[in-house]
């Protein structure tokens, strides 16, 4: 039997974050919006922080997000492959999330901060697929 | 009635008990919070204290927007709840902070979403961090400095001069695991970790230990040791993901912990002979600086360039070499604290002459958590 080659670690949904994986199997960014005062945030929660109500709306964000910052990671790690960039994106609707910069060289030069970005996804088992980010319009 | 009486003011279970299968741990430990703060009349923004076992209170914290001066995660079992009681009451008392939080959950049947204090796949890192190919702290603590570069126009060849002061340091103390001096240029052509940080601006690994004993300031005096004092402690947290920490260029948890610490001690920067900031990496020094108030925003890679913490220098920092150069366990905060003593007792290798106040200022996480202490050997 050959060897697997490593994954990368996959999430493994709870009650509530089950409709965020659910929304990018769909190829869906999902984000939560606070009925009573409006806050929008990520990562999900079933409650806002911001006023404390439990009363909180699931809605399809645009998927246009900016490069807020990142390093390139020069040491092994499982699943994946030579020089890579570990990203935190700024999503328009205005929460951060981690995420990987795909379809762009992983360099200094071609990962400039603010850079436009769009979400794509990519699947990592049968069950949740991952949003990723690459330069807005390739 | 008595000075120092601590009472509950509010108090509730979950929303559901048994079988709960559509909550994670750590919601079941968010949803008693909410029921509790429902009880008392309370919003998260009204608590500043938080305990927690199960889960860290920076992780709850977070979880339920609290911004604390005061954080508990004894974990010494299932009566860990009422020596978070007893350490809340001393707390209080104290000063430290106002009005806590001690919360619990756990998924004992159902077993979903259990938190523990590790990433597992079903914590959010887990789920929302993980995934991206981090390998620790060389990938996660590094994160926020592009932006603050971006912000401030700190450069490549400033940050790397962290490195070369510290060894500097580092060169004055013969337990210091680094001491051969190095330039800038050394440190920008050491090998890349992850970009921008270079070899000579991470911490070093390596192995060791530590302890201090505290005992009340009049019983310090009959010890055979030169007493050193505490002026003033602070503490926070902020969040446990580096991505959702809210501004990448400043620590909200070194802004709260400092101002406190300060506020406690009744002294300004100025007052302050000699600065410990622990060194994880060497952007550290610089949001230390900034975050503590020694220095106006983005101004702290100038300060350190023109060698003001340097040998010499107005502020000495990191004196013993720091994590850069002297050594780095893991949790490296007990190393900081003796450096402290050390000076506030006279006998650091690289003694800052007449030293008076010395602060401390540790990291916890990846900036998740925050801790100051302040040391006079003068007695307050």
């Amino acid at each position: 039997m050959a060897s697997a080659k490593p994954q990368k670690p996959v999430p493994f949904p709870t009650p509530e974050t089950q409709h965020f994986w659910d929304g990018t199997k769909a190829g869906e960014l999902r984000l939560q919006r606070c009925d009573t005062c409006e806050h929008v945030y990520f990562p999900p929660r079933p409650f806002c922080r911001e006023c404390g109500s439990r009363s909180v709306s699931v809605f399809e964000a645009s998927g246009h997000a900016t490069l807020y910052s990142y390093v390139i990671n020069h040491r092994p790690a499982r699943g994946f492959d030579g020089l890579y960039a570990v990203a935190v994106v700024e999503l328009e609707e205005g929460p951060r999330m981690m995420t990987n910069i795909v379809d762009s060289p992983q360099t200094p030069e071609a990962l400039v901060l603010d850079m436009p970005l769009e979400v794509v996804f990519e699947p990592v088992s049968d069950e949740i697929s991952l949003p990723l980010f690459r330069p807005a319009g390739t | 009635m008595q000075s120092k009486t601590v009472a509950v003011v509010g108090a509730a279970e979950t929303t559901e008990m048994g079988t709960i299968p559509d909550a994670s741990e750590t919601y079941l430990i968010a949803d008693a919070a909410l029921n509790a703060f429902e009880d008392a009349g309370l919003t998260a923004k009204e608590i500043d204290g938080v305990a927690s076992s199960s889960d860290s209170p920076v992780a709850i914290a977070h979880y339920l927007g609290i911004t604390p001066t005061w954080v508990d995660g004894t974990q010494v079992g299932g009566c860990s709840f009422m020596l978070h009681v007893r350490h809340a009451a001393a707390a209080i008392n104290e000063g430290l902070c106002t009005t806590v939080l001690i919360t619990h959950g756990q998924s004992g049947r159902s077993g979903i979403g259990r938190s523990g204090r590790g990433g597992a796949p079903s914590s959010l890192a887990g789920q929302f961090e993980a995934p991206y190919g981090g390998v620790g702290p060389t990938t996660a603590f590094t994160i926020p400095v592009l932006r603050y570069m971006k912000a401030f126009g700190l450069t490549h060849e400033e940050l790397a001069m962290v490195a070369v002061i510290q060894r500097e340091w580092a060169s004055r103390n013969p337990r210091a695991s680094f001491r051969d001096p190095i330039t800038v240029a050394d440190v920008l052509e050491s090998r890349m970790i992850a970009y921008p940080f270079h070899l000579l601006e991470c911490c070093l690994v390596t192995d060791g230990g530590g302890a201090l004993i505290l005992t009340s300031a009049e019983r310090a005096r009959d010890f055979p040791t030169r007493p050193v004092y505490l002026l003033g402690t602070g503490e926070s947290s902020e969040s446990p993901m580096i991505s959702q920490m809210t501004d990448f260029t400043t620590s909200r948890a070194f802004r709260v912990s400092g101002e406190k610490a300060f506020g406690e001690a009744g002294i300004t920067t100025e007052d302050v002979d000699h600065l410990m900031v622990y060194d994880a990496f060497a952007h550290l020094p610089i949001y230390g600086l900034e975050d503590l108030g020694f220095v106006g925003r983005g101004e702290a890679g100038k300060f350190i360039w023109e060698r003001n913490t340097a040998p010499g220098g107005k502020l000495p920092v990191n004196t013993n070499g720091g994590g850069l150069s002297y050594m780095h366990s893991g949790q490296y905060g007990m190393y900081a604290l003796q450096e402290s003593v050390r000076q506030m007792r006279g006998i650091a290798p690289a003694q800052v002459p007449g030293a008076k106040i010395s602060v401390c200022h540790g990291v916890g996480g990846m900036f998740a958590a925050s801790g100051t202490v302040i040391f006079s050997n003068e007695a307050p």
